[in-house]
């Protein structure tokens, strides 16, 4: 039996792998993050229309694309007029007005033409050009700039979710985790079970993983509960506490208070091909009150964070026959924190005339939306431009994309 | 430490590796597979599980849909009753939607033909649905309907049974879809109204359903095929309907063949989707899927021509593709797959000798505890995944550290379904793993504390969760 039950040190130097299989290394509360600013990914599944969350009213040609989904504008202050919010955005305004939340129009990845959700969002998460195929790399953009770092640990980041993250993946050590899991075991079950999962060394990465990660949450929220807790229990009160956004919010505020750095979850709802009016404000809603939570949970911490909003391409310009949107291509990013230059909608307009646009039918991409995620990682964690637009994003051209972070 | 014979994997037929492979798994009740010949065989015969565990059809659920509609709208107008009785109907279709669920479940478990029940499932995901609106907890109805009986059809026979089902239809927002050019489309702008294409189910046929998303089609074929899809229409109430007066005028072109003329027919459609399921594209594509989802994240290359070669060679005769999946040396690699969490759990009571009756008389709290809350925390909520692109196939997706965590708590806790006697847990071994557990887990399961425990162990162990 002694034989079988290597200690978790002596796994993973029999493995001969530092980071790759070992999430879990130095006991969590005593990790130590490389920086004190906090970086928030947000990833909206299923193509949010960008033309229908920051419409441009003053475009003459707006009106006629989107004859239905253009009422109730809320127009942002200092944009000539030529901004509006969707109304479900109202609860954002505040925040807009404080120079917390901003805007960049007309990005896209490179992905281009085939339109689909599922090879849209891994070439977001990947961050590579789309010359390199689809699913051809199997790391995340987010995992690559924590290799670049040194003093990386396991709870420095995490994806949090049931689902797994390609954003995150790869070598750098990183957490997943999804709130309100638990593992309750008795000594002898857990011995065991680590011995029957040291066989291989995928499960075995995952279990020890789960089995730290308990022990550890369950420590922090056994902590008393301080003024940030009361605000943000004050702001849960009016919402349903079961419901999956609010607990990721929650769970990623948990984190960042203590030793994590940086938190990525994705948002689900946004294909609105048909009847969007009804359709998008239940999802404009959650990211509003994701925004809102953290804000309010981070308290004085959200001075050093920057959270930016992406997904995997836009919609068509036009509504189509159902009152709703089909698949297109330039797409709106949202970015928010007390730590970025809000207060601004950044990008070159390509206008909506049909001649401008991709396809004829689709906004002109005019910024690649990764040089936006990487100007963000050089401002918040000064991440150098060649590593941004060499290893990180390979091939990145930053064009007109402008430093957002203060 | 006992010492084994080394294993050596026998790359053909072997009882242990179908029954997991292409099953739900080893059970003490049943027999394990006997040959490839036997399992075509049983797919071949009758299918004596949707007979012992039915399950309604779609249009068995249109009465309901439509009293939960008409007291939707009475409520609106103001009748003091109405709100009661919703909730009792509201109650009622859910009563029925834990029903679907344990009939699922209790083929999974007591089916003697497990690779019947796996491609059910194969094909669900391939043709996802999510339920809406009124058939929002429908969609095992739209299994049972269009894709159960087409499992040992051809391959454009499902794709076509997919193509007219109103839960696609409603689904994919093919329903609200409407010719541009016609009259329908017309006297809707007259009144200040929009009508005009929706592209969403044209393009998932395309990308998901067929050629797949590398497929040679490009985006003029998504919307001449969304063109020609308009007119395809169904309501919970009358079910699937061709209306001609919303299909598009004129003919389209789909992957360089026309179709059509100037009335909108059926019969082009239909056309259209023979031969999209028969192109090169969608042969590779299919394979690829069948043989990632059953043997490897990795599919073996020759196993994957080998079934687009058959796919070929029989115009997509599915039963023609399972034997060619069965015969071929790369069908029996050891078992590497990640079991998801239907399977996972299922599989588990079917190795402790539950059978499916056992499964019909929980009640919708058991239900909820066993199978609908676990799922759900493991990712993979009844029904509802992400997308129309279905669950994932990778193993990563599915070995995370909070999914981990949840299939070893329902192990840990399986003793509230007092159903379940649990077996000694060396005897678990044996009739859940037989000669696939490794030394490790067998000598867990001695080493248990208590019975509870050891048999978690063994349900808990990497061992079990694979196929």
């Amino acid at each position: 039996m002694g034989k079988l039950l290597l200690t978790r040190r002596s796994f993973l130097s029999a493995l001969g792998c530092s980071a790759a299989a070992s999430p879990v290394i130095a006991p969590m509360a005593f990790a130590s993050a490389p920086w004190d600013t906090r970086f928030v990914t947000i990833i909206l599944r299923g193509a949010m229309d960008g033309l229908d969350v920051l419409r441009p009213i003053g475009d003459p040609h707006y009106n006629a694309l989107r004859p239905t989904l253009n009422t109730g504008s809320l127009p942002l202050g200092g944009t000539g007029g030529f901004w509006a919010l969707h109304p479900a955005l109202a609860t954002l305004m505040p925040m807009w007005d404080r120079g917390e939340l901003g805007f960049a129009h007309a990005t896209s990845t490179p992905y281009r033409d085939k339109r689909s959700h599922f090879d849209g969002q891994d070439l977001l998460e990947a961050g590579t050009g789309f010359d390199v195929g689809v699913g051809a790399v199997r790391d995340g953009w987010l995992n690559r700039m924590l290799q670049t770092v040194p003093g990386v640990e396991a709870d420095t980041a995490f994806a949090i979710g049931r689902d797994d993250m390609l954003l995150l993946s790869g070598a750098a050590p990183v957490s997943n985790w999804s709130p309100g899991t638990r593992l309750d075991l008795s000594p002898q079950a857990r011995r065991l079970l680590e011995m029957v999962y040291d066989e291989d060394p995928r499960y075995k990465a995952a279990v020890l993983e789960a089995l730290d990660l308990t022990a550890a949450i369950d420590a922090a929220e056994a902590a008393p509960d301080d003024a940030g807790d009361m605000a943000m229990e004050a702001m849960m009160e009016g919402l349903n506490a079961n419901q999956a956004h609010v607990q990721m919010a929650d769970f990623a505020v948990d984190r960042l208070r203590e030793d994590s750095r940086i938190a990525a979850f994705s948002l689900n709802g946004w294909d609105t091909h048909g009847n969007q009016q009804n359709q998008l404000p239940r999802a404009l809603g959650a990211l509003a009150e994701v925004l809102l939570l953290l804000r309010t949970g981070l308290g004085p911490i959200w001075q050093k964070t920057g959270v930016v909003v992406m997904t995997e391409f836009g919609r068509t310009a036009g509504e189509n026959g159902t009152r709703g949107t089909d698949h297109g291509t330039g797409g709106l990013m949202i970015f928010a924190g007390g730590a970025l230059k809000g207060g601004q909608v950044l990008g070159r307009w390509p206008g909506l005339a049909e001649a401008d646009l991709y396809d004829r039918r689709d906004l002109m991409p005019t910024e690649d939306v990764r040089a936006y995620a990487a100007r963000a990682m050089q401002g918040l964690f000064g991440v150098d431009e060649t590593t941004l637009g060499g290893s990180i994003f390979p091939g990145l051209d930053f064009g007109g994309a402008p430093r957002f972070v203060l | 430490m006992p010492r084994l014979r080394p294993y050596i994997h026998p790359m053909s037929f072997d009882p242990e590796i179908a029954a997991i492979r292409f099953g739900y798994g080893l059970s003490p009740r049943l027999a394990a597979p006997e040959s490839a010949a036997a399992m075509v065989a049983a797919l071949s015969g009758p299918d004596t599980m949707a007979r012992t565990y039915p399950i309604p059809t779609i249009m068995k659920f249109a009465p309901q849909v439509a009293r939960i509609q008409a007291l939707q709208k009475a409520k609106k107008e103001g009748d003091p009753t109405a709100e009661a009785r919703l909730k009792a109907a509201r109650k009622e279709s859910r009563v029925v939607h834990s029903e679907m669920l344990a009939a699922s479940v209790a083929r999974a478990i007591e089916s003697p033909d497990g690779l019947r029940e796996r491609l059910t499932r194969f094909w669900a995901d391939h043709f996802t649905v999510v339920g809406k609106g009124p058939l929002r907890l429908a969609p095992a109805a739209y299994v049972e309907d269009a894709i159960r009986p087409n499992v040992t059809a051809r391959f454009a026979d499902m794709l076509k049974a997919v193509v007219t089902h109103p839960m696609m239809l409603v689904y994919l927002d093919q329903v609200s879809s409407v010719g541009p050019g016609s009259q329908f489309a017309a006297n809707r702008r007259a009144k200040g109204r929009s009508a005009g294409l929706n592209e969403n189910l044209a393009r998932e046929v395309l990308e998901l359903h067929s050629l797949g998303v590398g497929g040679s089609y490009d985006q003029d074929d998504v919307r001449q095929l969304a063109e020609l899809f308009a007119g395809l229409w169904a309501n919970p109430h009358k079910g699937f309907t061709f209306l001609q007066r919303r299909g598009e005028p004129g003919a389209e072109e789909v992957l360089g063949k026309i179709y059509g003329a100037e009335k909108p027919r059926l019969a082009d459609i239909m056309a259209a989707l023979e031969d999209i399921a028969h192109h090169p594209d969608t042969a590779a594509h299919i394979a690829r899927k069948l043989v990632v989802h059953f043997v490897a994240d990795e599919p073996p290359e020759a196993l994957v021509r080998h079934l687009t070669a058959r796919f070929l060679d029989t115009g997509g005769d599915l039963m023609a593709l399972y034997t060619a999946l069965l015969e071929h040396p790369e069908g029996w690699v050891p078992l590497q797959k990640v079991k998801q969490p239907f399977g996972f759990t299922t599989s588990a009571l079917r190795a402790l000798g539950l059978s499916g009756g056992d499964i019909i008389a929980l009640d919708g709290r058991a239900i909820g505890w066993a199978f609908t809350r676990p799922w759900r925390l493991m990712g993979q909520p009844w029904e509802q995944p992400n997308g129309p692109d279905g669950w994932p196939e990778e193993a990563s997706h599915w070995l995370t550290p909070q999914g981990l965590a949840v299939r070893i708590n329902w192990a840990m806790e399986l003793g509230r379904l007092k159903q379940i006697t649990r077996p000694d847990p060396r005897t678990l071994v044996e009739q859940a793993l037989g000669g696939q557990a490794g030394e490790r887990i067998r000598f867990a399961a001695k080493a248990a504390e208590s019975v509870e425990e050891g048999v978690a162990l063994v349900l808990a162990s990497p061992d079990f969760q694979k196929r």
